[in-house]
């Protein structure tokens, strides 16, 4: 019974915190960052499906979500056209039946594989989709894509959801459904089987399972969460374009899940809220905010292959014992990653300026010598000066000797803190 | 009796290579079944043709007198027939109790199902928990196969191998690679396992193999050169020279 309870209780706390974050952020601008977010949880939580669950390395599956922004797009203006009365909450519901029905036909080709043949077949399909979305311009709509008005369709209770507000409780009911219904899928026998088969796929046929199948319902069920996630993205920004299709896209869900870590559930969800708070507000400080993306996602590789969740998750093996001790204990820790945190931050920092002052020389000589750091006025940089190049390459150099430095210090402070926990038991 | 498994003149070609040179086997039902020859004989690649694993180049194979020539593994499975590896092949991220769940569950009928709570399943965790007991692991079943000891995970390979409750079971090698002590558990763990089943077991150790088979095939380069008793296998002058005269001294 309380497992009951505790299993619910975590759904009950996640449709709160959906409920109250507009009151917490009521900006507009974090509404519309916190709608994102919402798509490409579902979107990555979907793409773990075959990432994390059933290892299946997929480089096109902006494909599903694509295709179903445009179906929705579509959708909405053909029922404000002929009037049918469909509310925009239920808009969803087309996108998830493109993307299931996509997935069904391109999983049944790119299925028959697992492994690099597999990843290839997806690279294959998605460049497909993309050169077709150039081609077919009626469906896709070329270079400006279809646009649709979401006010145009029949309001229920006096919502015509024109208020990104009335839009986020939308994008956090599906985004809440669809992250139940996943996480159910990964508690069934169909769930398990995909991770026997990425585990290992031959000894799944020597105990009654065709692993071709389960990896083609696993792909289109993915099909279909992608689907409602490309849907939400049509409905929150009217309009459906071809870079919804495109390798951007599926890069972009790869990296979330991968940051975020696909070998637990959760992980892809903190990599989708990272990874869309990186991509809106990063380019508030850098040009080049994506060679920043691309140095987190390889060190995210090189350093923590488990990304953001394994990190975590690492830390679980401290929370034992008393309350007083398990605080004590993980606060020393932390104290100790505090320690290293001050000189990787500097050296950091030096690394930034570097790679800003060369962008700047290099591709805005034009514009003079100095530079606006991290795009701030008050951090005015003259590029012509030896001080600020000495400045960055010491604080990079010294920054990384002094981190190694500390590094003993941190190891340290791991190998007390699982002593400790080990002594205090269970 | 009735035959559980009949191969018919079955070979096997891996390019100009001849592996299986016209075998014909028939396995009855209930009985233990040893096969046994020298390295590279082409004990396991019989294994992997009756097992769905490789395609015969010719010849049939049968079980209960259907013919599954070419049906997939997982086909040949659902029919009943089950097998283990010589070299260790688990799930060894999942843990125990999920590496032998996720071999009772087609068994139980639940198929692809992804609608059902897989932890309200009784009947799956009952033959699993039933499963764990047999192999003795019910103490391990959370921990992850892959940190299992080698004797553990030959043992888990059984438990996998026998959990969907198939009536023909392969075993191809299930001691090779343990101790004294741990192979006579693994002997005891097998009897208890094939009881009422029909068994067929690859193995190297003569001990085992004469304490455990009621029949004995002797294959040598591909060909079956005896199928008796194990008294008279013993006594039979071929296979003394082809296999005993050289092994026969461990």
């Amino acid at each position: 019974m309380s497992s009951t309870i505790k299993s619910y209780g975590v759904w009950i706390a996640a449709a709160l915190l959906l409920l109250l974050l507009p009151y917490v952020f009521p900006a507009g601008a974090s509404l519309t960052t916190m709608c994102l977010m919402g798509i490409m949880i579902i979107f990555a939580l979907s793409y773990n499906m075959l990432l994390g669950q059933t290892g299946m390395l997929s480089f096109g599956h902006a494909v599903y979500y694509g295709l179903a922004a445009f179906v929705t797009a579509h959708t909405m203006n053909w029922a404000a056209k002929s009037g049918y009365p469909i509310p925009l909450p239920l808009i969803p519901v087309a996108g998830a039946a493109t993307g299931l029905f996509f997935g069904i036909v391109f999983g049944w080709v790119s299925t028959k594989r697992g492994g690099t043949a597999f990843a290839m077949i997806s690279l294959g399909l998605a460049e497909l989709v993309y050169s077709s979305s150039l081609i077919l311009r009626s469906f896709f709509g070329g270079e400006e894509g279809i646009s649709a008005d979401r006010t145009k369709l029949l309001r229920i209770f006096g919502y015509n959801f024109g208020p990104q507000l009335q839009v986020y409780y939308l994008i956090a009911f599906w985004t809440l459904l669809c992250v139940i219904l996943m996480y159910a899928i990964t508690r069934t026998p169909l769930g398990r089987m995909c991770n026997a088969v990425r585990e290992n796929p031959e000894r799944v046929e020597f105990v009654g399972y065709n692993p071709q199948f389960v990896r083609f319902i696993a792909f289109s069920l993915a099909g279909l969460f992608a689907g409602v996630a490309g849907s939400l993205a049509a409905i929150n920004i009217e309009l459906a374009q071809a870079s919804f299709v495109g390798a951007g896209q599926s890069g972009a869900v790869l990296l979330a899940a991968y940051i975020g870590g696909v070998a637990f559930f959760v992980g892809p969800v903190l990599g989708a809220v990272l990874v869309t708070l990186l991509s809106i507000r990063l380019s508030d400080f850098s040009e080049i905010w994506l060679l920043y993306f691309g140095i987190l996602f390889i060190t995210v590789i090189l350093f923590a292959p488990y990304g953001l969740s394994g990190l975590l998750m690492m830390h679980a093996q401290f929370w034992r014992g008393p309350l007083g001790s398990k605080i004590a204990r993980l606060g020393k820790l932390f104290g100790a990653y505090i320690v290293a945190l001050i000189p990787a931050l500097i050296m950091i920092a030096g690394a930034i300026l570097l790679i800003e002052m060369i962008h700047h020389v290099a591709q805005k000589g034009a514009e003079g010598a100095n530079m606006h750091f991290l795009r701030r006025n008050y951090l005015t940089v003259n590029t012509h000066t030896v001080l600020p190049w000495v400045g960055g390459a010491v604080a990079m150099i010294g920054g990384f000797f002094a981190f190694r430095f500390t590094w003993p210090t941190v190891a340290n402070a791991w190998h007390n803190a699982l002593i400790d926990a080990q002594r205090s038991g269970k | 009796m009735n035959s559980a498994v009949e191969l018919k003149s079955v070979e096997k070609r891996f390019g100009k290579t001849e592996i299986i040179r016209g075998v014909s086997l028939d396995v009855k039902s209930g009985e233990r079944h040893a096969v046994i020859g020298p390295n590279g004989a082409g004990k396991s690649t019989l294994f992997n043709l009756i097992s769905g694993r490789f395609m015969p180049s010719g010849g049939s194979i049968h079980l209960r007198g259907e013919n599954i020539t070419g049906l997939r593994p997982f086909e040949i499975n659902r029919r009943g027939l089950s097998r283990s590896f010589q070299v260790t092949n688990i799930f060894p991220r999942l843990t125990v109790w999920e590496n032998v769940r996720c071999a009772v569950l087609w068994s139980k009928g639940y198929k692809y199902s992804f609608w059902r709570n897989i932890d309200k399943l009784e009947d799956v965790r009952a033959r699993t928990k039933e499963i764990l007991e047999l192999i003795n692991m019910t103490d391990r079943a959370e921990i992850p196969a892959g940190v299992l000891s080698y004797a553990e995970q030959r043992a888990l390979e059984i438990g996998i191998t026998i959990a969907g409750g198939a009536n023909i079971i392969l075993l191809d090698e299930p001691t090779a690679g343990m101790s004294r002590s741990e192979t006579e558990q693994a002997v005891a763990l097998i009897r208890k396992v094939s009881e009422g089943r029909t068994l067929i077991i690859i193995e190297h150790d003569m001990g085992v193999v004469f304490d455990l088979a009621d029949r004995i095939s002797v294959l040598v380069y591909g060909q079956i050169i005896a199928t008796d008793e194990p008294a008279k296998i013993k006594a039979n002058q071929k296979v003394q020279e082809a296999y005993l005269g050289a092994a026969g001294h461990d």
